[in-house]
């Protein structure tokens, strides 16, 4: 028997990453640290060598180096596995760490449903609609939110927001607008607040347009209030859903006034928020309208949430097209923002903003985190959309915050314990997604969003590759986002 | 880093705390666990450390006796030589050399009792100067 044993040598292998093209180079997103990479030739050469399995160093480096030469192999490695888009065969595998906020994470946002009622009847609204989980006919809970719950939300804000200067609060509905004078005193007491506390804080709100008299507009500018408007484009589309209860399109009502808003209330941007169905799915033509035609200064989609048999729900095929289109315009943000010129398709911003800063998240969104919804009773939620659902509440603004069902849902939502995300390159930004979207559509906020995920993917990839272009051929552009 | 460019914020901490690192080792690099994938120009042994976890040399064994080598996973699978070759191989092929006796001078007869390591390491014995 022999004495010695053949060299076994060690073996390297691919990491995890999503690699992307743009303008003409190669990039590499890892995951999970979500950082960006360029890959010059060699760099390339080696991580596509493993493309097809493990190998050994030398291995590697005879096969690379008489194109490339070993020092530039070598190195390559190496470079490679500091940022560990490769590691040894033999290294355990590298788990997410399910890392839990601290105890006391300071809240930024808080939303008030300041009104559960609304004058419109959009068919697919989750407040009134087929998929509301607030049973909003025959709940206790009061329509409008009084001022007096509304002031001890304020105080709860500020409580929980820590020792953040900036407190942010977000009013929402039904239709936020049916009650203005509670929002009226509400800011008022909110600003007084902040001032004896040292602190700032930050206003907005979301209307369907209706109701934007006049006084009501001055009062948005006098006070800085951050205004989105739910619309959902032309008048041939906004009059499919958006109607009133007699049935009527709310196009022509809402239309003059949202324009005066736009030409009156110049202190802060103004946003427009489209939900798309499968009746509405002409996105350029619904982006150009509102940017260009009527001078939003930024537009976002949405997909509407909604359990799948639903006429309005979007199917496969309406997905793909809907993407295309998306796809279309993400090309002209690039185009603008190479010339350093606003664009407007806020989708693609927020998410190179995330992919610029190397956001990667435990929880999609900061629902129960940083984010927190307020009925009009004053229990507070998850977020606004399950503001009002008994199963989903996590205290009230009356008797604080019940900590422990709080850890235990963020416990229980962390992206660890998905683990059909696990292996997913776009988990940084995704996360298992909506946690109410996971409610309507499979009746468990905790599960991963699966019916998204080749859209999810899709799109994530889109935006990486605008990021890329943008990062080669006018880098500065990004800068914004290093705040 | 020469070949991988830091694209957004989050790239340019990874390098920032990596470049740290491979100074504060005096330039070795900060994840390689095998002496070749490390920088060609820092090969140090504090190179091969595991990045988390006790220090465990990789490879080789600070202490004589076949099978208690461990990588740094603390598994024998990751070793830059199976266990066994270690008993002969290492002070020739091997940058840590310390291990077996010297053979050529002071004890020729060292594995004379030795005809398959595997099998026989036992029958080693210990050297005394
Ligand atoms: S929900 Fe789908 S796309 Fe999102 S992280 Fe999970 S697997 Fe990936
Ligand atoms: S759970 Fe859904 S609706 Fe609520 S904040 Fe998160 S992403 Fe938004």
């Amino acid at each position: 028997m022999s004495t010695t044993v053949a060299h076994e040598p060690t073996f390297l292998a691919q990491r995890e990453f999503h690699p992307f093209e743009a303008g003409g180079e190669t990039f590499l997103y890892l995951v999970p640290s979500a950082a960006v990479f360029h890959l010059d030739e060699p760099s390339l050469a080696v991580l596509q060598a493993l493309d097809a399995g493990a190998a050994s160093e030398d291995a590697l480096v005879t096969a690379l180096a008489p194109r490339l030469g070993e020092t530039a192999v070598r190195r390559s490695l190496a470079e490679l596995m500091r940022v560990q888009a490769i590691g040894l065969t033999t290294a355990p595998k590298e788990t997410f760490p399910r890392v839990l906020p601290q105890a006391d994470f300071p809240l930024t946002t808080m939303v008030l449903n300041v009104t559960n009622k609304c004058n419109l009847a959009c068919t697919y609204c989750y407040e009134y609609g087929e998929d509301k989980i607030v049973d909003t006919t025959c709940d206790p809970a009061p329509n409008y939110m009084s001022e007096e719950t509304a002031q001890q939300s304020v105080d709860f804000m500020f409580e929980q927001s820590g020792d953040l200067p900036v407190a942010h609060l977000t009013f929402f509905g039904g239709e936020t607008l049916l009650n203005f004078k509670v929002l009226q005193k509400t800011v008022a007491y909110a600003r007084e607040r902040a001032r004896e506390l040292g602190k700032d804080v930050d206003f907005s709100l979301t209307t369907n347009g209706t109701l934007l008299r006049d006084k009501v507009i001055d009062w948005l500018a006098e006070n800085r209030i951050g205004v989105t408007v739910s619309i959902d484009g032309p008048k041939e589309m906004q009059d499919k859903f958006r109607v009133f209860k007699n049935g009527m399109g709310s196009y022509d009502y809402a239309m003059p006034k949202i324009k005066r808003l736009l030409e009156r209330h110049n202190t802060r941007p103004i946003g427009a928020r489209v939900t798309l169905t499968r009746q509405t799915l002409s996105v350029k033509r619904i982006f150009h309208h509102l940017r260009n035609e009527i001078g939003f200064w930024e537009v976002g989609f949405a997909p509407v949430t909604t359990a799948d048999q639903r006429g309005y729900a979007i199917e496969d095929a309406g997905f793909d097209h809907m993407l295309d289109q998306f796809n279309e315009l993400a090309q002209e943000f690039l185009d603008f923002a190479v010339e350093d010129r606003h664009h407007g398709f806020s989708n693609v911003k927020d998410t190179i903003e995330e992919i610029h800063k190397g956001v990667s998240k435990a929880f999609p969104c900061g629902a129960g985190l940083g984010l927190m919804g307020v009925a009009t009773d004053g229990d507070v939620a998850l977020c606004h959309r399950f503001a009002g659902s008994d199963d989903h509440s996590i205290g009230s603004v009356q008797t604080g915050l019940d900590r422990k069902r709080q850890f235990e849902f963020l416990g229980h939502h962390h992206v660890a314990n998905k683990t059909d995300c696990s292996t997913c390159w776009a988990r940084p930004l995704c996360a298992g997604g909506c946690y109410h979207e996971a409610h309507v559509r499979y009746g468990d906020t905790g599960v991963a969003n699966l019916h998204y995920c080749d859209w999810i993917r899709s799109w994530t990839n889109t935006c990486l590759e605008v990021y890329g272009e943008i990062a080669v051929r006018n880098p500065g552009y990004l800068e914004q986002f290093e705040a | 880093m020469d070949h991988l460019k830091a694209i957004n914020q989050k790239a340019r901490r990874i390098q920032a705390h990596v470049g740290a690192s491979v100074a504060a080792n005096g330039g070795a690099a900060h994840a390689p666990a095998s002496p070749a994938a490390s920088d060609p120009d820092a090969l140090d042994v504090v190179g091969l450390e595991s990045r988390q976890g006790p220090h465990i040399p990789l490879g080789c064994s600070l202490v004589f006796a076949p099978g208690w080598e461990v990588d740094s996973t603390g598994g024998t699978a990751g070793l830059c030589q199976p266990v066994e070759r270690d008993l002969f191989d290492c002070h020739l092929a091997c940058f840590w050399p310390a291990h077996v006796p010297d053979q050529l001078n002071h004890a020729p007869d060292w594995t004379g009792k030795c005809a398959a390591a595997q099998k026989d390491w036992r029958k080693i014995d210990l050297i005394f100067p």
